[in-house]
């Protein structure tokens, strides 16, 4: 020790201008959200896609599915699901590779910004995306194929929770499959089979209860056909739920299964996520 | 811990596999200075730089960066230590303040945007989408997000590489600002005039290894080193001489020339001469 007497404390304890842990990731997310709106390919492919298919699907299918019950309603929950998928597992399947190849998980992790700001400006884009594509989904659907919107609170309840849970579930493996892809390209490369092959097993394009069993069964292990189910016992009749699979839209087992998949995303991004490519070790 | 020293490095290690890259480098930086690491590629400048930045993990050794070991640094070194990356069009669809704007937000103390943009020279360039700038004005933005935090060191990894040369002295210029403004900067680079025109000390690496670290003037002794005079004959012949004397050789030649020596040069082996001998390849 010198002589001289205690230092007085002149630097405030708190920095003044740091941004606060909200505003830092509402920022992010605003960020990620003008990226997203800035590239126009992604602006149409992601939000365009499910209404592209509402349109072909109507245009093929105008028969009844059970009475009172049009093709068109049954494919709509199908698209609304897919359209969630979409934004969530595919969107960021694809981007996060590109991202991580182009140095951007770099730059920020050279940047105080704490880690946890990356995804939560994700899931904000995520959601905010989720929702317009649904509105613009069920507008198109409303104004042209006379879809019936939900008519309880209940079922709207169904709709925010089977939404909320697939949408979290989706991103959470949409982030974890993201560490699959060695290169920027392989993204697609990796995601686009998955999401194909689980549309076509889920009820997405087929009505599910025709697919062969062994095929319902693969398509019972993953979300999509939970949230297609879900949102079957949101816009079809009560009485529907008979020509299930289960005998009932059997909503608990939604919940479950969705919820578990929530549970294996999170884990699955928290012991695999990198942060570099492969060559940069 | 020295205060001193902004960088201290002693017997780094570090191996991918079979193949050592870093072969136990030691090194000093000194606050405020400019400090090249120069060396051909391979030789694990990058390596090195990245642990430092906290990139990557060590095998073995000591490492101080700014007080902290990158490894597992206080909660404010990340604020304190700037980077410039060698940015990939990472945020094509976004303008050049968008981004400089967004990251100042991550910092505790960051410097005004607007300044910072001024600064490097992309004033006009404010509302242009990133995808839209030359090579040489996207290594500018770089290096806007890598002291827009006001960082007490900066990191620049081969910043010039791929520079047309009038770009190059523009860029240079402004890491001598940023020098002269007092912060402290490791710079790694193949180009020996890029060293020689920015650094204060100069660290040759080669096989993993600091084989020395001198002014730029005085690497590998070239000081001491006689000096090469060269002149032509009035008969139009190249003639050269060396010598440790070189002025009075020079004042020589004058003498019997009468003036103007024809042709007249004096060199000393070039730091790329020097540095060529260094890492074995003469």
């Amino acid at each position: 020790m010198t002589t001289t007497t205690s230092k007085p404390a002149t630097r405030p304890a708190v920095p003044t201008r740091r941004v606060g842990p909200v505003a830092l990731g509402l920022r992010q997310g605003r960020l990620e959200i003008t990226q997203f709106l800035r590239s126009r390919e992604s602006v149409v492919f992601t939000m365009g896609f499910p209404v592209i298919m509402i349109l072909i699907f109507a245009a093929i299918f105008n028969d009844e599915i059970a009475p009172g019950v049009s093709y068109t309603q049954y494919f709509i929950t199908g698209m609304i699901a897919t359209g969630l998928m979409t934004v969530s597992f595919q969107n960021l399947g694809i981007w996060i590779p590109i991202e991580r190849d182009r140095g951007v998980l770099k730059r920020y992790r050279g940047t105080p910004m704490p880690k946890w700001v990356y995804f939560a400006g994700k899931v904000i884009m995520v959601v905010a995306i989720g929702v317009a594509e649904t509105l613009l989904l069920l507008a198109v659907s409303v104004a042209f194929f006379d879809l019936d919107l939900p008519s309880t609170a209940g079922r709207w309840l169904t709709f925010g929770w089977v939404a909320v849970l697939g949408v979290t579930a989706c991103t959470l493996c949409g982030i974890a499959i993201s560490s699959l892809a060695r290169t920027a390209r392989s993204g697609s490369a990796v995601v686009t089979p998955v999401a194909l092959v689980l549309q076509f097993i889920s009820g997405v394009f087929f009505v599910f209860t025709e697919l062969p069993t062994w095929m319902q069964q693969v398509a019972a292990l993953f979300p999509l056909k939970w949230m297609c189910q879900g949102l079957r016992a949101v816009f079809l009749p009560d009485s529907f739920g008979a020509q299930e699979a289960g005998g009932s839209f059997e909503l608990g087992r939604v919940a479950v299964v969705l919820a578990a998949w929530c549970v294996i995303g999170l884990v699955l991004c928290l012991t695999t996520f990198r942060w570099t490519t492969r060559r940069d070790g | 811990m020295d205060d001193e020293l902004a960088i201290s490095v002693r017997g780094l290690r570090k191996a991918y596999g079979d193949n050592v890259a870093v072969a136990g480098v030691d090194l000093d930086v000194r606050r405020g200075e400019v400090f090249a690491l120069l060396g051909p590629n391979g030789a694990g400048k990058t390596t090195t730089v990245e642990i430092l930045e906290g990139y990557r993990r060590r095998d073995a050794g000591e490492v101080r960066v700014l007080g902290s070991d990158p490894a597992a640094p206080a909660p404010d070194w990340r604020s304190r230590v700037g980077i410039v990356l060698q940015g990939t069009g990472e945020f094509d669809e976004l303008t050049v303040a968008e981004v400089v704007r967004h990251f100042a937000g991550f910092y505790p103390d960051a410097d005004d945007p607007e300044k910072v943009i001024e600064r490097v020279g992309l004033g006009d360039k404010r509302r242009a989408r990133t995808h839209s700038l030359s090579g040489g004005q996207k290594r500018r933005l770089d290096v806007a997000l890598g002291i827009i935090g006001r960082p007490e060191l900066l990191f620049l990894d081969e910043p010039t590489t791929g520079f047309d040369p009038e770009a190059r002295r523009d860029f240079w210029e402004l890491i001598r600002d940023l020098a002269a403004a007092g912060t402290t900067i490791l710079l790694t680079t193949h180009y020996l005039d890029e060293a020689e025109a920015l650094a204060d000390r100069v660290g040759v690496i080669a096989g993993g290894q600091v084989v020395e670290v001198a002014a730029p003037d005085q690497l590998g002794n070239r000081q001491a080193a006689l000096a090469t005079v060269s002149w032509r004959t009035p008969e139009g012949a190249l003639e050269s001489a060396q010598s440790a004397t070189p002025t009075a050789l020079v004042a020589e030649l004058a003498a019997r020339f009468g003036g103007e020596v024809p042709g007249l040069t004096v060199t000393r082996p070039t730091l790329e001469d020097v540095y060529l001998t260094m890492i074995g390849h003469r």
